[in-house]
């Protein structure tokens, strides 16, 4: 695999800076190809691919649970003080359910992984590039790109529609206390109040491209990983440049997924 | 000596305008310990990287027992670098795993052994270089030596053909670098393996060696046995010893 390299400078021409943009493209394109045509190739790296699922997926349970809750909460109570003087508080479960699961859920959820889990990703794999560990693995008769990469990029992507759904269980307990301390609402109402209005596709499209979002996590990490250079400063510039494509690209397809939801 | 088992033909290597390495010809025979010295940024750890394709030659080729490299599939390349052991200057212990997996790790990769085998495998290698109470540390709790060894370790226990030493005693204290050097002497002749050592280090050559080679601007510029080269009358050659023993002392005292 030839990746093309970006210069990295602090005093770089707006040409340079646009040639190294259209070069980070190409070579992230290149890498995902190579990612597929590893990944369907056998040693299939099973065990570490349970161990990186465990790891994103567990360790970001407080995180995105935390800000599930509080989503949920202010979602509802925002909803409460615009809906209130009209008497339209009984829409709000319903209203509150259906941006949770369609958008809120799906995207904040992403957001936080990326900042969480392709920041890791691009640190742990670029630290050891520079260190040499990468050579070490490959001279031991391990292909690195599937140990390191395959497996990561497997996990993220079936790991983040799973806290995505456990992010909307816990935002709608969110928006349920808010408005049983507002409005004293019951659980029984809440849940028939949100389940009467929604229906599958409301689900499916908050999901689907939930998929997408952790490939994305773990693509981008991985390739800045992977192409780091230059010692410390490298692994620093690619663990903030992970974040930042990756939160970039997340919002970028959720833009173009929501347009094609609503085509069909 | 023993029959070719590495032999490196007209190998050139340039980054970008830098021409690295020029035309370099050399053979490895089995069993023997072979010595690269030369200065800072002559191509002696690329010319190992070329050995384990970490790194591709712009030209000439590289044969193990008589296959050429450049020939061969990914696949073969794999089932090559399993005889090819390769100690880096760094060790490059996997910092995430324990001293165990770091050992376990291109056990369960290349051999088909259980956890029981693996853990007698491990114990003894861990012996073997006086580590065995670091089993359950990890890379970020040893110290500079505890490092070199336990990478050393991790090298040995594939038992492996040939071993690659990329500068195995830079950055440790004279005491311990002697001891490396030793170690690497004392399993070469209990394992019965191959080495080809890159270093700087005169006293890790002198205790290790049974051929040198000399690079210069990245040729050959000189070869031959350490003694024969160390008493060279060749300016360069005795402007670097002494140089390299006036620092060595230098540092001693310090």
């Amino acid at each position: 695999m030839n990746l093309p390299k970006i210069k990295y400078s602090l005093n770089l021409s707006l040409t340079e800076k646009l040639l190294n943009f259209f070069l980070l493209l190409s070579g992230l394109a290149i890498f995902t190809i190579h990612f597929f045509k590893e990944m369907l190739v056998p040693p299939y790296e099973i065990e570490e691919t349970k161990k990186q699922m465990y790891d994103f997926g567990l360790k970001s349970l407080p995180i995105v649970g935390t800000m599930g809750i509080i989503i949920g909460f202010v979602l509802a109570l925002q909803s409460y003080f615009i809906l209130e003087p009209f008497g339209a508080t009984d829409f709000i479960p319903a209203s509150v359910g259906i941006s949770i699961l369609r958008e809120f859920a799906p995207i904040l959820t992403a957001l936080l992984f990326a900042g969480r889990v392709s920041s890791g990703i691009g640190a742990e794999i670029g630290s050891m590039k520079v260190t040499e560990q990468i050579d070490a693995m490959e001279v031991s008769g391990t292909n690195p790109f599937k140990f390191l990469v395959v497996t990561r990029v497997i996990a993220t992507t079936f790991i983040l529609p799973l806290l995505t759904i456990y992010v909307i269980f816990i935002s709608l307990l969110g928006s349920f206390l808010a408005l049983l301390i507002e409005e004293q609402m019951s659980l029984v109402y809440f849940f028939n109040s949100v389940t009467s209005y929604l229906d599958l596709s409301d689900i499916s499209a908050g999901l689907i491209k939930t998929f997408f979002f952790g490939f994305i996590v773990g693509i981008v990490g991985a390739f800045q990983g992977y192409t780091t250079e230059g010692g410390t400063v490298g692994v620093g510039r690619s663990t903030t440049t992970s974040v930042v494509i990756s939160s970039l690209f997340i919002l970028f397809v959720d833009m173009i997924l929501v347009k094609v939801s609503m085509m069909l | 000596m023993d029959s070719i088992l590495l032999n490196i033909e007209n190998v050139s290597k340039n980054f970008d305008e830098n021409q690295v390495l020029k035309n370099v010809s050399v053979n490895v025979y089995e069993g023997e310990n072979l010595v690269v010295f030369g200065r800072s940024g002559t191509g002696k750890s690329v010319l190992l990287k070329l050995i384990v394709k970490l790194l591709e030659p712009n030209s000439g080729n590289i044969f193990y027992r008589n296959k050429n490299l450049n020939s061969l599939s990914a696949k073969e390349i794999a089932q090559i670098r399993k005889q090819i052991g390769f100690l880096f200057q760094s060790g490059a212990l996997y910092d995430s795993m324990s001293v165990r997996e770091n050992l376990s790790f291109p056990l369960k990769k290349i051999f088909n052994l259980s956890e029981k085998e693996i853990i007698e495998k491990i114990n003894k290698t861990l012996e073997l270089v006086g580590l065995v109470s670091a089993i359950d540390k990890m890379p970020a709790e040893l110290s500079g030596g505890m490092r070199k060894r336990i990478a050393l370790a991790r090298t040995i226990i594939t038992e492996p053909e040939i071993i690659l030493y990329d500068e195995p005693t830079t950055g440790l204290d004279p005491i311990t670098s002697k001891e490396i050097s030793e170690l690497i002497l004392s399993l070469q002749h209990q394992l019965k393996m191959t080495s080809v050592v890159v270093t700087h280090d005169l006293i890790c050559a002198e205790i290790i060696a049974d051929r040198v080679i000399f690079l210069k601007d990245g040729e050959i510029y000189k070869e031959g046995l350490f003694d024969e080269i160390k008493q060279s009358n060749d300016l360069f050659i005795r402007n670097f010893f002494s140089a390299k023993i006036l620092k060595d002392v230098g540092e001693s005292d310090v």
